[in-house]
Parts: C-alpha cells; structure tokens; sequence
C-alpha cells in the first residue's frame, strides 16, 4: 500500500517535471540582448592544405537551434526580409535551394550566420548591420530547420509558406554534407 | 461607517467618470453608436423592469408564505374565485413578456437595418491589424491619391467612412467605442465596418480580441475633425517627406537607411521603403508612438527606439544596436518627418 502511494507521487512529480522541461521550448528571452560580435572565424569550404580547421561552434547556436520561439521568429523574418524573394520557401530558384543537404559554405548554424552577415559570391548580398545579430541568429536557426535539421521538439509543425514536403518537425534529418564542387558549378 | 460611505462615494465618481471621455461606449459620438446605445437603453428599461417586477412578487410571495398553512385552507366557492384572480395575472403577466420581447426583437432588427445602410459617397480606408499595431491607407482615386499612415484614424465629421478590415498574422478586433461596435478582423478574409461621426473630438481605438503579448498596448487615435480640416490633413499626407537640412538630422538619415531601421520601415521618398512595419513618412503629425503606447514626444521616441523591448516587452521591433550619438541623430532625423 505504501509502496503504491510512493508509486503515485514519483508519477506525479516526473509527470510535473516532464511538462516543465517542455516549457523551455519556447522559452522566450524577450529583454536578450546579445553581444554584438559578429561571426567567429568559419570554415565556408573543405579545400586546404593539410588537415581542415574545424568550425569553432558559438555558445549561442544551441539556444537559437533548440528554441522554438527563434525558429517562428525566423521563419518570419525570412519572409519580411525578403529571404524568399531568391530562396523562395527552401526550394531555391534564384538563391540555391535550402532545404536539400548540399551546403556550398557549409551547413552548420555558425556557418549559416557567417552566411548571411557576410554575404557571399554571385548574389548574396551581406546583411551586417541591416539585420540585428539576434534575428540573423533567428533566421540561420530557421534555414537550418528547413533541411530538417532543427532539433524536432522545437522546430514548428505548421508553415506560413507553400511546401511540397513534409512539416519540418517530421521531416528525415538531412546531415549537412560541402558540395563537392563548390565553385565549378555556376548557378544550379 | 464613516470609510464604507467614503467607498461608496468613491465608487460612485469612478462610476460617473467612466460615462465620459475618449473611449466610451456611453457617450457616442457617432451615428452607430448612437444607434448602439438605443439598443442598450432599451434593454436596460426592458429587461430592468422584468427584473424588478420578478423580484417584487418574490417579495411578496415569501411575505404572504410566513403564514400559517392552516389559514390557507380556503372555501370551495372562494377557491374558484382565487383561481379566477390567478388566470387574469398570469394571462397579464404573458402578455407583458411577449410585449417586452417584441420591444426587444423590432428594436434589434431596426438598429440593424440602420447599421447596415452605410450612407451616401463613404470614404474608404483599409485597416490592417497586425501584432501589435494598425497600418492604415485611404483610398483615394487611383495611386497618386493614396494615404499610408499608422495607428491613426482621421475621420471627417459627417461623412460616413467604410472601414476594410484585414488582418496579418492572428484575429483581432477592431474597437472604437464611441464610434461603433466590435468587428474582427480575421487572416484570410475582409470585414467591413461604417463609421459616421457625428461631433468633433478625439477617441481612442482599442485591439478587442486578445492577440498575443501586447495586445493591450494596441490601440490608435481617432481624430474626427471638420471636412476642411480632414481635407488640409490628407494633402498634407500625400507630401512626400522633407528633405532634413541639419547636420545632426542628415546622419541620422544615414543612419536610418544604412542600418536595420529602413529593413521595415517606409518614408516616402527615400531609399526607406519596406512595408513591414508602420510607414513614418509623416510620424510626427500622429499623437502617440508605438500604438498608443507613448505619447509623441522626443523623449519618449528616444526611449522607444533606444529599447522597444523594455517598453513593449515581445513586439516585433527588435532592439537595434546604436551607440548615444546614433541614436540621437535617428531621433533627430524622426523628428523632421512632420
């Protein structure tokens, strides 16, 4: 008798302690202001010499990839700040697709960020100081999610734009791969 | 006692001071609202006499029931008479509720008819909600003639103005208490509201429907003034912005259209012209910033664009890195735009 009273309280406070951590998912840090950095030193290709210099990852990456009030954030912001006048909703066309797993300057969230604040060749335009480092932040999380790449507790089940593919919470994670030939090929 | 009737009579002045001022269903300033508050009143006579009319023969039914049973026990023949009195009343009694009910049902279905019929030549003004403010564009014939302005309503007095009403991401609700009743605006479809002022003044439009964090800090200006003066208004609109001449003011320009602030927002003849957020070619002629949060001042545009979270925590302008002597200039370059 005493060990199924016991029984039921540990379900109770697991089952609290479970819906509690799934309020972190949209945890909303609405006074953050981050540090204006800029983006650290990243690897946009796999050619060098010798043996290639990894990526350093940014602390931030994980808050903004894992939350899913950045994601819709993002997913905003890519639509206002005209992301998908070139990227349209992922499927490229313009801009290169963004959610196949080719990645010309590389996949991860720190090279996606260095992406979009610098810029990069044959259009891409820079958006350093045009978009505050947080939203940009916001937006790489979003790009990332695309290729199915956000953490899928996170990552939203509903779109704004038009998709021929799955929900991106249920999508097939696609692990960033270079392309292999990042400037032979001119635009797809 | 003496603290109780001291309540009372604070109550009592809440109570009448909310009969007047800029947003109230009780003092209308408008033809559907007028119309509204004949509604209101009806029902309050109607259903306020029922109410007391219910409540007296409960009154008197508990009074007569402290007698005691015994004394009820009533003659054969007397009998048929008391049921005779209950016929009469309760045959009244029907009767005053279906009379009450037609009150109720001819009043409604008139006040709708008036609602519906939206008057000779409207003006016509497209409101878009968004969260958490109002875009708002007259109109006019053809482009040329086209007001964009935010947050802020001006309405010729007497004219009948048809409001459109879209809406950007969720529902809101679209609230000018002394003008008119609630209407939704609602993603993915039009709605249609008529507004006839009918005296001058200022009003206050609220967001009726909860949509989101700020929803309470969304709200706009009504400015009813004469048609002249609604007339000298609009052209001073359609003006592109002026040109600003001040060293200070010409940075801040630069600034403006060098950083995140010309991503969203429009001034009309400049390279600033995203749609995203509210247009502010003519910001300083609206009288308050931020949907009615702050009032229009340059102290409070300081602190606004200086950290728009801390004022308006979770709204979609984001805090923009500017060091003291930027943000000065932006604010300085706001101010020109009269």
């Amino acid at each position: 008798m005493v060990a199924s009273a016991w029984g039921g309280r540990m379900f109770v406070v697991l089952a609290t302690a479970c819906c509690l951590t799934a309020c972190n998912r949209e945890n909303r840090a609405l006074d953050a202001s981050p540090a204006e950095t800029g983006p650290r030193a990243v690897t946009v290709s796999d050619l060098y010499p010798g043996a290639p210099a990894p990526t350093p990852s940014d602390p931030r990456a994980q808050e903004y990839e894992g939350n899913a009030q950045h994601i819709a954030n993002g997913q905003r912001y890519y639509k206002w700040f005209n992301c998908s006048g070139c990227h349209f909703n992922g499927g490229g066309g313009i801009g290169p697709p963004l959610m196949d797993d080719k990645w010309r300057y590389g996949g991860s969230i720190e090279q996606i960020y260095a992406s979009i604040v610098q810029g990069r060749p044959n259009g891409m335009p820079a958006f350093k100081d045009k978009i505050p480092e947080a939203q940009v932040w916001e937006i790489a999380a979003y790009v990332r999610s695309l290729s199915g790449n956000a953490d899928k507790l996170a990552a939203p089940s509903r779109q704004d734009g038009i998709r021929a593919i799955p929900p991106i919470n249920n999508m097939d994670r696609a692990p960033p791969t270079g392309d292999p030939t990042p400037s032979m090929v001119g635009p797809r | 006692m003496n603290g109780a009737l001291r309540g009372l009579v604070l109550l009592a002045a809440l109570t009448l001071a909310a009969c007047h001022g800029p947003q109230n269903i009780l003092d209308p300033a408008g033809k559907q609202a007028q119309d509204i508050d004949v509604v209101w009143r009806t029902m309050l006579v109607v259903c306020g006499l029922m109410y007391l009319l219910v409540m007296a023969f409960l009154g008197s039914a508990l009074w007569r029931a402290r007698r005691k049973p015994s004394d009820d026990a009533l003659p054969i023949q007397s009998r048929t008479a008391a049921e005779g009195v209950l016929d009469r009343t309760l045959t009244g009694w029907i009767g005053l509720i279906v009379t009450g009910l037609i009150v109720l049902v001819s009043v409604s279905f008139l006040v709708d008819r008036s609602l519906a019929d939206v008057g000779p030549d409207p003006l016509r003004i497209k409101v878009t909600a968004n969260q958490w403010w109002w875009d708002v564009e007259y109109q006019g014939q053809g482009p040329s003639e086209r007001v964009l302005t935010a947050n802020e309503l001006r309405l010729p007095v007497g004219r009948p103005a048809v409001v459109e009403l879209h809406a950007n991401d969720v529902i809101h609700s679209f609230w000018v208490p002394n003008l008119s009743g609630k209407t939704d605006l609602i993603p993915g479809r039009v709605n249609f509201i008529t507004l006839t002022p009918t005296r001058t003044g200022a009003f206050r439009g609220q967001c009726a429907e909860f949509c989101g964090l700020e929803h309470a800090k969304m709200a706009f200006d009504v400015q009813v003034t004469s048609p002249q003066e609604f007339e000298a208004w609009r052209r001073s609109q359609l003006a592109r912005a002026a040109d600003p001449t001040g060293p200070l003011e010409i940075q801040g320009k630069q600034i403006f259209n060098g950083k995140a602030c010309a991503m969203c927002h429009r001034v009309q003849g400049t390279d600033a012209g995203a749609g995203i957020g509210p247009d502010l070619t003519h910001l300083k002629s609206r009288a308050t910033i931020a949907a009615g949060t702050l009032p229009n001042t340059r102290g409070d545009l300081q602190a606004w664009v200086a950290d728009p979270q801390g004022v308006k925590p979770g709204t979609t302008m984001p805090r923009v890195p500017l060091t003291a002597s930027e943000l000065n200039a932006v604010v300085a370059y706001l101010e020109t735009l009269r």
